[in-house]
């Protein structure tokens, strides 16, 4: 009888790579629900675009390089990245923002670094910056939380779709009736403007920690997190690592002076510090390898973003903390390599 | 009984792997009749090879010398049973992976008639260390957990060294392999007794057996013999089921949470590793003189119809074990010889059980490792190497063929176990990657000491050569340094003097 020759070890990994983006996905989903109920069916659309370019960049790319596009299009790596710029731009954002986010993510971050797994920069965070600074004007437009006692004008599903796909508000509206600063602004602002804390927190738009509505989709976005962690896509390291570097040194500096400084409790339920923490910086390819390694970077993603929160242009800092610590990444895994058993300790190896 | 114990060091990474064992170990060892032909591989050890010392058409007796070592690191050969020798040919063996190497072909008698012991059996305490290890390397012993190192050779490097512990290895941490489990249930008494004989011939006085927690059958049985036995210095320990605590290297830094230096041994940190199943040979070689005819091999998958233990005559053909198990499943499509993480696929079943069988795998399916996609730096093959290596740099070292960067990853520590394989999320074959830079890695050194050498011999003769030069010049240079001394009159006299002398001639 002839048999089948092959190479040890014969049993087969249970895991593959495109499962793991795809719980990643499946674990945004209850944020993205809550996202739409706060704020909205706008992020439905920029998922749809983000996606759409995302792929077709990928596509475009693999293509460009020779290779056949399926094999990166299987591994749902784009849309991973698709799913994380939808939730960084505002909820409402015209299609060619998300669209330029999207492809200057897959096709310059991404694929010129060489594909998924060369690239230095997370993808998402490099499309969202880009786009920030490209248009300022549409990154700051948020609508405020559909929330009781907030003077919002809610647009319709038809008109959002309108607004995305033109960038031109119903007549009757203008930028000002609709959007309005997102908490971590106000209090950037407001901050800056010597008012207090507490004066600060009397704007509607807060809530009992964050932002309102922010918190909630905080929650959400916890919960996947949490998932991610049981299903063991994802280690404690890096979410410990974020959590700790941002509210170590807001409370210390709320403890200091409290009126002059955020709480952690709205460090960690505004903007994107829970997403960045559990989806973000978990991004295994441009974040540092070693336990060890990651829960450094993860530390310093958290205190970067406390400071451009607290002193920066930006009201979160969280994209360039998270672009920032990138680049440290090779350093980071240079100096955190593991003891290998049965060599000296003490002494690295070079 | 004695209950086990579990003060235990730590051991990094490895993996919970689906044991698949309990097929096997539902019936006792099955004794498989004996076979109409024996085919024995002459080499059945690592180390120098044997040398055969019969002749086509002689008549050997079951546990006659057949093969003699062929160097200081080498190990004999016994025929497993009586009959005639009627080839000594290159047969497909399993440590090649099939391809041939040289055999002696018995075709049995069927009568199983056993040599006289040559010599009489002392009770082995009355026997020095050199005494016993001399007996020991005669049984043609050698590790049976699958590294089939000579056993003696092994022994007399640990004598050199300042040993503490003896550690007889029933951990058995890879899937589907069950003998060492089976022999501890049924041969426990043959397991200690070895590991008494070990401790004599070592001088030491503590030993401890280690089993996986996955074996309490095992534990008890074992339990049992030492109580009765009444040794205190034998203590039992368990170990947690974790994927691969059974390398020689992790079982010594998890029982006694020692690393072995890189490069080195166990015994450097003072303990000596044996096999379970080693233990057992030496016990039935050294008090019943019999030396190591057969073996328990587990024969399991599910392309094998009745997994079981066998235990079979050394040159029985797999094939033939297999057709004993029941034959194979109408899906059965891969055969390996070893366990499913290390062990090595054959190609064909016409390849001899050897002293290193310690599993007969038939699996359904050829696994299908799928297209291999880029490293996404996941480092999970990173979480589960017990060496604490980063396979995924070792592998970017490797494909760059960056030679110095791998050694200083520490790809020679490397151990094979597959652990990274099998957590890699872009089904990375970076075993098999390792496997063959450390041969490339190896073949570089042996390249350079190759050159080495021959440059030492090239200079050392040119350094003669010169030497030679030298002392010619020394020689005429003080020739004539004489010559301006003492002056040409003289040397005209010196001339006339010679010229004489040779006329007189
Ligand atoms: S095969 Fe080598 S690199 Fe991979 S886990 Fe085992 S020891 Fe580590
Ligand atoms: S497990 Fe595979 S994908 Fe993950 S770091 Fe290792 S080699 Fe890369």
């Amino acid at each position: 009888m002839e048999f089948t020759r092959t190479e040890a070890p014969y049993l087969t990994p249970s895991v593959n790579v495109a499962g793991m983006m795809l719980q990643v996905l499946l674990a945004l989903v209850p944020a993205a629900l809550a996202h739409m109920w706060y704020f909205g069916p706008g992020i439905l659309f920029n998922l749809v675009v983000a996606a759409v370019f995302c792929v077709a960049g990928e596509a475009l790319m693999m293509h460009a390089r020779g290779r056949d596009p399926m094999l990166a299009l299987a591994d749902y790596s784009a849309l991973v990245t698709a799913a994380l710029l939808a939730f960084a731009v505002p909820s409402l954002t015209p299609w060619w923002v998300t669209a330029t986010g999207a492809l200057f993510g897959v096709v310059v971050a991404k694929h010129l670094y060489g594909g998924i797994g060369f690239n230095l920069f997370n993808p998402a965070m490099a499309g969202y910056v880009v786009i920030l600074v490209a248009f300022p004007l549409q990154m700051n437009l948020w609508v405020a939380p559909s929330m009781g006692d907030i003077d919002y004008i809610s647009l319709s599903i038809a008109q959002t779709l309108v607004y995305t796909l033109t960038g031109n508000l119903p007549d009757t509206l203008t930028f000002d009736a609709v959007s309005r600063a997102t908490p971590l602004d106000a209090m950037q602002t407001g901050l800056r403007d010597l008012q207090t804390y507490a004066e600060i927190r009397a704007n509607p738009i807060m809530g009992d920690f964050g932002g309102r509505g922010w918190e909630w989709i905080g929650n959400f976005v916890a919960v996947g997190g949490f998932w991610l962690l049981i299903r063991k896509i994802i280690r404690w390291q890096i979410p410990t690592g974020v959590f700790l570097g941002l509210l170590v040194p807001a409370g210390i500096m709320y403890l200091a002076d409290p009126s002059t400084h955020a709480s952690p409790g709205f460090h960690l339920f505004s903007g994107a510090t829970i997403l960045c923490a559990f989806f973000i910086a978990t991004d295994p390819v441009s974040a540092a390898t070693s336990p060890k390694g990651r829960f450094l970077y993860g530390l310093g993603i958290g205190f970067l973003t406390f400071v451009m929160r607290r002193w920066g242009a930006y009201a979160d800092g969280v994209a360039f903390a998270v672009l920032l610590m990138n680049m440290a990444t090779p350093a980071i895994d240079y100096f955190t390599r593991p003891h290998i058993v049965g060599h000296p300790r003490g002494r690295r190896n070079q | 009984m004695s209950a086990p114990t579990y003060d235990l060091g730590k051991l990094h990474g490895g993996i919970r792997l689906e044991s698949g064992k309990s097929a096997a170990t539902r019936n006792s060892i099955q004794k498989m009749p004996l076979p109409a032909q024996l085919i024995i591989p002459i080499t059945q050890h690592v180390g120098d090879p044997a040398h055969s010392i019969v002749t086509i058409g002689e008549r050997v007796l079951k546990g006659q010398l057949i093969a003699e070592p062929g160097g200081s690191l080498s190990a004999p050969v016994h025929a497993s049973s009586s009959g005639k020798v009627v080839a000594i040919e290159p047969w497909p063996v399993s440590r090649r992976y099939g391809a041939n190497a040289p055999c002696i072909v018995i075709e049995c008698d069927g009568e199983d008639r056993a040599i006289e012991p040559a010599v009489t059996q002392a009770a082995y305490d009355m026997l020095s260390a050199d005494e016993l290890l001399a007996r020991i390397l005669q049984g043609g012993i050698v590790g049976l957990g699958g590294a089939v190192f000579p056993t003696a050779q092994k022994l007399m490097q640990a004598l050199t060294c300042d040993l503490k512990y003896l550690l007889l290895n029933g951990v058995e941490c890879e899937p589907y392999i069950s003998c060492d489990d089976m022999l501890m249930r049924e041969y426990a008494r043959e397991v200690l007794g070895g590991a008494r004989i070990l401790m004599h011939a070592l001088q030491l006085d503590v030993c401890y057996i280690v089993v996986e927690s996955d074996k309490p059958l095992a534990l008890q049985s074992l339990g049992e013999q030492l109580a009765e036995l009444g040794d205190k210095r034998i203590v039992l320990k368990q170990v947690p089921t974790i994927y691969p605590s059974g390398g020689e290297d992790q079982l010594v830094q998890l029982v006694t949470n020692l690393e072995v230096p890189s490069g080195g041994l166990p015994t450097d940190v003072g303990c000596l590793v044996q096999n379970v199943g080693t233990a057992s040979a030496i016990y039935d070689w050294i008090v019943h003189g019999k030396p190591l005819l057969s073996r328990v091999t587990t024969v399991t998958g599910d392309g094998v119809v009745n997994p079981m233990n066998v235990e079979a005559r050394i040159g029985t053909l797999v094939g033939d074990i297999i057709r004993f198990a029941g034959g194979y499943t109408e899906s059965a499509q891969q055969l390996i010889i070893g366990g499913p993480m290390t062990g090595k696929s054959m190609s064909t079943d016409l390849v001899p059980l050897v002293k290193a069988s310690n599993c007969i795998l038939v699996l359904s399916r050829a696994p299908s490792i799928g297209a291999k996609s880029p490293c996404i730096r996941c480092g999970d093959c990173a979480a589960v190497c017990p060496v604490q290596l980063l396979p995924q740099q070792l592998y970017w070292y490797s494909c760059a063929d960056d030679e110095k960067k791998l050694r200083l990853h520490g790809l020679t520590d490397c151990i094979e176990c597959g652990c990274c394989d099998l957590v890699c999320p872009s089904h990375i074959p970076l075993t098999a990657e390792f496997r063959v830079a450390k041969a490339r890695i190896q073949e570089q050194a042996d390249e350079k000491a190759r050159a080495e050498r021959a440059r030492s011999r090239f200079e050392a003769r040119n350094e003669r050569i010169e030497s030679e030069q030298r002392a010619r010049d020394a020689e005429l240079e003080q020739q004539r340094a004489t010559a301006k001394r003492i002056g040409p009159a003289e040397i005209a006299a010196i001339l006339q003097r010679k010229q004489q002398q040779q006329d007189k001639d």
